[in-house]
């Protein structure tokens, strides 16, 4: 804060990042100056995470499943699996957003090449996210015990009604906190977008920054990020205390 | 002698290069308890689980009421439907309530009517004297309590066979009694029972046979009378000596 207000350029920088009317002119936009609304963009970050984190949470689910299946008739698949998870946790999301954004409208094939540059994004994020999320699921699934597994199949249960009625609910409850920490990462992460030009809250901002020479439009989209993400933090941390004082209690 | 439930022929079991069980054959009639007793790693649980398809065995035979088990057509979910198993760490589901866990069963692999299973579940519950906790969660509960549960959800399956793996050795010494009474009442209903057990009196008590396993092969079987006063082989003189 002293540094903030005693240092040498922290008036101009007061100035050019924490300006209240320029602040306020970048969240609102401008269309006739051809100025982006960094508030209206950031719509589009919601949209993107949302749709993002529904796929992310079925496709995650499915590779983990995969990986983790025993039948010696899924292996191709789980092999399929696993070089999926190497590749795409291996690569900055950035390259696999520059590989997906520019790659897939090059191939030419029809409607998937026709798509708009935030679906592109959505597809590159999944793709990445999917694979983290994938190993949080098989952490989850291999920490359920065996015996759960025996005392399922004892009964008469099949396979799949096992994991439905056993196995998951219980893999799905140690996950849910390091699952919603992946996401608070994912929602930021859609502000890599906008290196494919579209326009989201980060790219409004870098628009309303290059036409205007005032960065205040950064700081915006900075704190309206934070509006998303310091909920879900806080609603993880509660999440994290919940079901420690549960597991404190089941042991006493 | 009444017909044999249970049948294994000659079963060979092996872990990588352990042979787990080298042989075995034993008999178990309708209305039969047989006890199983022998050292931690005779091969006593894994003979359990042998007979009910959770291990697949390297070699002999399985049959129940005569029927081979082992049989590519003979679906392992519907056999394991007649042969029931309680574990020694209990196994209950800690998702789910008291009620829950005995409903998993019928209402999920034997697809019965929820409301009947649901009123069956209650019985069972109070007939093990805890319908009270039934809404509770199983790690609310005590140990002894918990293994009745589980006994609770495999006697509602209805089965034909009961198998029950030491389920007293991971119980507090207090909260054995209340168990081993479980399992006398159910003995003389006539529950056809396979009991692995460490509890020598319990099963000189319940038992109409008393099988000894030593690494893996079944040494001798005979009344309780016969193994626990004249045992004829050096190995299980030693083994009694040793816990009793």
């Amino acid at each position: 804060m002293a540094v903030f207000f005693l240092a040498p350029g922290g008036s101009s920088v007061r100035y050019f990042f924490f300006n209240p009317r320029q602040m306020w002119d970048s969240f609102v936009g401008n269309p006739a100056k051809g100025l982006s609304s960094v508030g209206i963009g950031l719509l589009t970050n919601i949209w993107m995470f949302l749709l993002c984190e529904v796929l992310v949470l079925i496709i995650g689910l499915l590779i983990a499943s995969v990986r983790t299946s025993q039948s010696p008739v899924l292996l191709p698949f789980r092999l399929l699996a696993t070089g999926f998870t190497d590749i795409f946790r291996g690569i900055p999301i950035l390259l696999v957003i520059y590989m997906v954004g520019f790659g897939l409208p090059e191939l030419g094939i029809g409607a998937i090449s026709r798509q708009s540059i935030a679906v592109y994004g959505c597809v590159a994020l999944t793709l990445t996210y999917s694979a983290y999320v994938a190993e949080v699921y098989r952490a989850g699934l291999n920490s359920v015990a065996n015996g759960q597994l025996l005392a399922a199949r004892s009964l008469g249960l099949t396979h799949a009604a096992t994991m439905r009625r056993v196995v998951l609910p219980q893999a799905i409850r140690t996950v849910i906190p390091p699952l919603l920490n992946d996401f608070i990462s994912l929602q930021k992460d859609t502000a890599l977008v906008s290196t494919l030009g579209a326009i989201e809250a980060t790219r409004a901002a870098q628009i309303y920054a290059a036409t205007e020479f005032n960065y205040s439009g950064y700081v915006v989209a900075a704190l309206l990020f934070l509006a998303l993400t310091v909920p879900l933090t806080r609603f993880t941390d509660r999440l994290i205390a919940r079901d420690r004082s549960r597991r404190l209690a089941g042991a006493s | 002698m009444s017909e044999v439930v249970l049948e294994l022929d000659n079963v060979v079991k092996r872990f990588d290069d352990n042979e787990v069980l080298s042989g075995v054959s034993l008999r178990l009639h309708r209305h039969e308890v047989v006890c199983l007793i022998g050292a931690s790693g005779s091969g006593k649980s894994t003979l359990l689980r042998c007979a009910n398809l959770l291990e697949t065995i390297d070699s002999g035979s399985i049959s129940l009421f005569n029927q081979s088990l082992l049989d590519d057509r003979v679906d392992p979910d519907l056999v394991r439907r007649h042969i029931a198993m309680v574990f020694q760490t209990f196994n209950l589901f800690p998702h789910l309530s008291v009620l829950d866990n005995v409903l998993l069963g019928p209402v999920h692999a034997l697809k019965r009517n929820k409301a009947e299973a649901r009123e069956e579940a209650r019985e069972m519950l109070s007939r093990i004297g805890l319908l009270e906790r039934a809404n509770e969660f199983p790690d609310r509960l005590s140990g002894g309590q918990q293994q009745r549960v589980a006994i609770a959800r495999s006697l509602v399956m209805r089965p034909t066979l009961l198998l029950l793996d030491e389920v007293t050795s991971a119980l507090d010494p207090t909260l054995v009694g209340e168990v081993l009474d479980l399992l006398r009442d159910l003995a003389h209903q006539g529950t056809t029972m396979l009991i692995a057990t460490h509890e020598m009196n319990f099963a000189r008590d319940v038992a109409h046979q008393i099988a000894y396993l030593d690494r893996g092969v079944l040494l001798e079987q005979g009344t309780p009378d016969e193994l626990f006063t004249n045992p004829r082989h050096e190995s299980t003189k030693n083994f009694l000596n040793r816990v009793r």
